[in-house]
């Protein structure tokens, strides 16, 4: 064996350097801004790739916002770096991302679209005290299982439901409630069965009969059966609670089948968006949805929205959620002015975040759910989403009962 | 209990759904009966065939019927085009590797499609999207009723240019007694690719005929191929009529199925109906003895 140096081989004297350089490496570090990595974890592929690639596009907007004024200013203009991962729709993908982003150092995580992913992943952070901000993901029970690290500026499942109820109750009830039964169709696995279940509890003590509960496995290629059941018990709502495909062919079907009804209303609707908008014209005008959106009267809100279509985006609430949780971890560092951990969660903790054009009251923590936070009802109108309900966001009065297609 | 009138349009929609059904089996049994392979990659392909349709309708205002006598030929020089650079030479004519040639140009084509268009479905909606046939009480819709007269058309063609044409003659020859076909002047290799472009073509036709009823996204195929799959088997694996058939059962099958059962339970009617079918003709309803074994 040779002693002779070859390119690429390690010799004494280089090991000196290198160690030397090693030493010498913090005094550089500390004149430079140090960045803070960030973990963002989606389902990019995979069946939920849409929404999830939306979350992302959100966070990723922000973080350049963040870094295009300066970085987080109280600790010397730091940089977010993101660290992308892709979750496919998997929990344990999720989870084991978890492990491999704290292992790259990241300060925190956003995520991760879905409920399930995001169960996973927030457990898994909260192995290394990691603060993870979700951004969407209703589920109840990703802040009431005691975790510490976990924040959810947005609304969660039980809010949501019995929001939907409150509004829907006074849009009937100021229309001279011309609906006083429906349907409810839904999704078989738990995100309908459950909200479902939730709404047949409730409907009754708002003066609505429930005529029929109608499950349906995702995906359904056909929905002409379930409207006709829906055609034979007459109802004059059908409420609906499933994913973006099955979503649209029911609203299809049920134009196609000439079903009259006084309105339609989905609570969190899959398919509710303003692409179904501008494919389906002739179905979607009318239709009602109980959503997470922005508050349409915000100068700020149409601005962005402006910014994401100019960059040839859809605008959806998953940019939204996705843009606000990263900028609700950059008000937490500027406020700590630190990205360590216990910093981070303190700071998040007694959080007073303001700087959104959400149709939210003030940011407050309780338990790491946002208390303030609400959705909105809203109505298709002239192929644009308006929001209808509650007054004081309002862009639009609802159509109820919708016009006659 | 569901009336009556919703048991005659339950009945009626599945025998339009199975139209469309067989539509994407039609491709799939020509393939299986020529090349004696399972083509893994006719869900994606279904898919290509779609989202075309979707482009010429979205950016030059094409309506999909109007598209489909551009589309159809240039999912034939696709498909042709796949097996004569792709599909022939890598497998070297073993079977084997001609099913995982076909699974990678589906992985290949599936993932293209989520890097161009990501995972968003997309709909149209044409002068036909509302437009019903009313047959007394019943509203059909009438792209469903086109697309079923499309697969009528279309197997009944499929089956006339291989029973009646000397290219079909050769293409049955290549599928019987390759070595004797080529003794007798017949190059295999171009026919395989000749029948794969042709059941690829009878894709092109079922993506026009599909889209103005159901969304399109890169893995749509997944939702047709499997009950495409089922419907080649249960009709008899090569047999045209076999698949129209065998579309018309399993359409009924899971309209009724998702009457009765429920909708979740619904769709277990078709593995049903397709078992005890096997129970009694191991072979399908048109096949030969002897072709499911082999």
């Amino acid at each position: 064996m040779s002693n002779s140096a070859v390119p690429g081989q390690l010799t004494r004297r280089s090991a000196v350097a290198a160690g030397l350089a090693t030493l010498a490496a913090p005094a550089v570090l500390r004149a430079a801004p140090s960045t803070i990595r960030l973990g963002l974890i989606h389902p990019v592929s995979g069946a939920l790739a849409f929404s999830g690639n939306q979350c992302r596009l959100g966070a990723t907007i922000a973080i350049d916002d963040i870094n295009g004024a300066g970085g987080v200013a109280a600790m010397g203009g730091a940089k977010i770096e993101p660290l992308l991962g892709d979750a496919q729709g998997r929990p344990e993908i999720a989870a084991s991302l978890v492990d491999q982003m704290a292992e790259q150092g990241a300060s925190a995580f956003v995520g991760c679209f879905a409920s399930a992913l995001g169960l996973a992943a927030t457990q898994a952070a909260a192995k290394y005290n990691i603060p993870f901000s979700i951004d969407s993901g209703i589920v109840d029970s990703l802040t009431t299982r005691g975790l510490a690290n976990v924040y959810r500026l947005f609304p969660n499942a039980s809010s949501v439901t019995a929001d939907s109820l409150l509004a829907l109750d006074m849009i009937n009830k100021k229309a001279g409630s011309p609906a006083k039964s429906c349907a409810i169709v839904h999704e078989d696995s738990a995100f309908g069965t459950q909200t479902a279940q939730q709404l047949a509890g409730l409907l009754p003590k708002i003066g609505i009969e429930v005529k029929a509960l109608i499950p349906h496995a995702t995906p359904t290629r056909d929905f002409t059966n379930i409207v006709l059941r829906i055609k034979q018990e007459k109802p004059d709502l059908v409420m609906i609670s499933n994913y973006q495909n099955e979503y649209v062919a029911l609203a299809r079907t049920l134009v196609q089948q000439r079903v009259e009804l006084v309105g339609t209303w989905s609570v969190a609707g899959g398919g509710f968006n303003l692409k179904f908008a501008k494919e389906q014209p002739g179905v979607a005008e009318g239709m009602l949805d109980f959503n997470h959106w922005y508050a349409p009267k915000n100068p700020k809100a149409v601005a962005f929205r402006k910014r994401v279509e100019e960059a040839g985006q859809t605008m959806t609430w998953e940019v939204l959620f996705g843009y606000f949780a990263v900028k609700l971890l950059g008000d937490a560092w500027q406020r700590a002015g630190s990205a360590g951990k216990e910093e981070t969660i303190a700071a998040l903790a007694s959080s007073t975040f303001a700087d959104h054009f959400m149709p939210y009251g003030p940011t407050k923590f309780t338990n790491g759910q946002n208390s303030g936070a609400h959705a909105v009802a809203l109505q298709i109108q002239k192929g644009d989403m308006e929001v209808v309900w509650p007054e004081e966001f309002a862009s639009a009065a609802a159509v109820f009962p919708r016009a006659k297609l | 209990m569901p009336g009556f009138e919703i048991v005659a349009a339950s009945l009626a929609g599945g025998v339009l759904t199975g139209g469309v059904y067989a539509l994407a089996a039609l491709g799939l049994t020509l393939i299986y009966g020529v090349l004696h392979i399972v083509n893994f990659a006719h869900g994606a392909l279904l898919m290509v065939a779609m989202y075309g349709a979707w482009f010429l309708a979205t950016w030059l205002g094409v309506d999909p019927l109007v598209a489909l006598p551009v589309v159809t030929p240039v999912m034939f020089v696709l498909g042709w085009g796949l097996y004569r650079w792709v599909i022939g030479p890598v497998s070297r004519g073993e079977d084997r590797a001609i099913l995982l040639a076909t699974l990678g140009v589906s992985v290949v084509l599936e993932n293209l499609a989520l890097v161009l268009f990501r995972g968003d479905t997309r709909s149209i909606e044409t002068a036909l999207s509302y437009q019903m046939l009313e047959l007394g009480p019943l509203l059909l819709p009438l792209s469903k009723v086109i697309s079923a007269g499309v697969a009528m058309v279309l197997a009944a063609s499929l089956w006339a240019f291989i029973a009646m044409t000397s290219t079909g003659q050769a293409i049955r020859a290549v599928a019987r007694e390759p070595t004797g076909a080529r003794l007798v002047g017949i190059r295999p290799q171009r026919m395989f690719a000749l029948a794969y472009g042709i059941g690829i073509a009878s894709l092109g036709a079922a993506g026009c005929l599909l889209l103005p009823s159901f969304y399109v996204s890169p893995t749509v195929g997944e939702n047709f191929v499997l009950v495409a799959f089922t419907i080649v088997v249960l009709g008899g694996m090569g047999s045209f009529p076999g698949a129209l058939l065998g579309g018309v059962i399993v359409g009924v099958a899971e309209s009724l199925g998702g009457l009765f059962l429920g909708e979740s339970l619904g769709p277990i009617s078709i593995s049903l109906t397709f078992i005890a079918i096997l129970l009694l003709r191991p072979q399908g309803l048109f096949g030969r003895p002897g072709e499911a074994g082999r």
